[in-house]
């Protein structure tokens, strides 16, 4: 079997990382995107669910100047360039906390199965939508 | 295609192990370990969601977990398997996956 063909019978597997935490008050978002990022890196199908706090790690406007850490809110808008391109909301989960769909940050991305169409990378589920997502994986890494 | 939820943190000091009662899909198993087992007592104010879901989902206490934190299995809330850390393993083999309410 050539290289190629190896490549091509990889098996894919289904990733889903959970995020539960706020960002800046403890390491967990922070170190959740990074392994993100490097998990891109590895060709799988990748999603990530934000519920409880983790909702805030896409609050839009993050403004870290004034408690010395790195703001690192942009990146997230960077992952469909990774192809990592579903990010699940949970909508119970904002509306506990106040918030909608307009306070989040605006994530595109381009489907280069639709001529490259710009679409948005965020989607809002209900609780009930996230189980099934979770149950529906191969490895659930959760931070 | 059933996930094995753990849960390690107390329901008193974290949203985790009440958001993983909410996020159970059908077949999926619940095995609560170190400081999740105090939320395993009958008569806390956290009880009723256990009761709530254990008539359709399997629910496990890591054993030495209790025993460390004097729980007895009189203690518990009804529907508790106790297990010891070979079925901690059973468990994590036995299910198409494992999530970790942190």
């Amino acid at each position: 079997m050539s290289m190629d063909e190896e490549i091509d019978t990889e098996v894919v597997k289904k990733f889903l990382y959970v995020n539960r935490k706020a960002p800046y008050g403890t390491i967990y978002a922070l170190e959740s995107l990074e392994v993100v990022l490097i998990s891109a890196a590895f060709d799988q199908d990748v999603s990530l669910a934000f519920l409880d706090d983790g909702v805030y790690q896409l609050v839009d406007g993050q403004d870290t100047k004034a408690i010395g850490m790195k703001n690192f809110s942009p990146t997230y808008r960077a992952l469909g360039d990774y192809e990592i391109t579903k990010l699940f909301v949970e909508k119970e989960s904002l509306d506990e906390r106040g918030l909608t769909e307009d306070d989040l940050m605006e994530i595109m991305y381009e489907d280069e199965d639709d001529d490259w169409a710009e679409k948005p990378s965020i989607r809002i589920v209900s609780r009930d939508e996230m189980a099934a997502i979770m149950a529906d994986q191969d490895v659930v890494l959760s931070f | 295609m059933p996930t094995l939820h753990t849960v390690n943190k107390s329901p008193f000091e974290r949203t985790a192990f009440g958001s993983c009662l909410k996020h159970l899909a059908a077949g999926d198993a619940v095995l609560v370990l170190e400081d999740g087992v105090v939320g395993l007592r009958k008569a806390t104010a956290f009880a009723g969601d256990l009761d709530a879901v254990s008539g359709d989902h399997k629910l496990y206490a890591l054993g030495p977990d209790l025993d460390a934190r004097g729980l007895k299995a009189d203690d518990l809330v009804s529907g508790i398997t106790v297990v010891d850390y070979d079925g901690f393993v059973d468990l994590v083999a036995e299910h198409d996956r494992t999530q970790a309410w942190l």
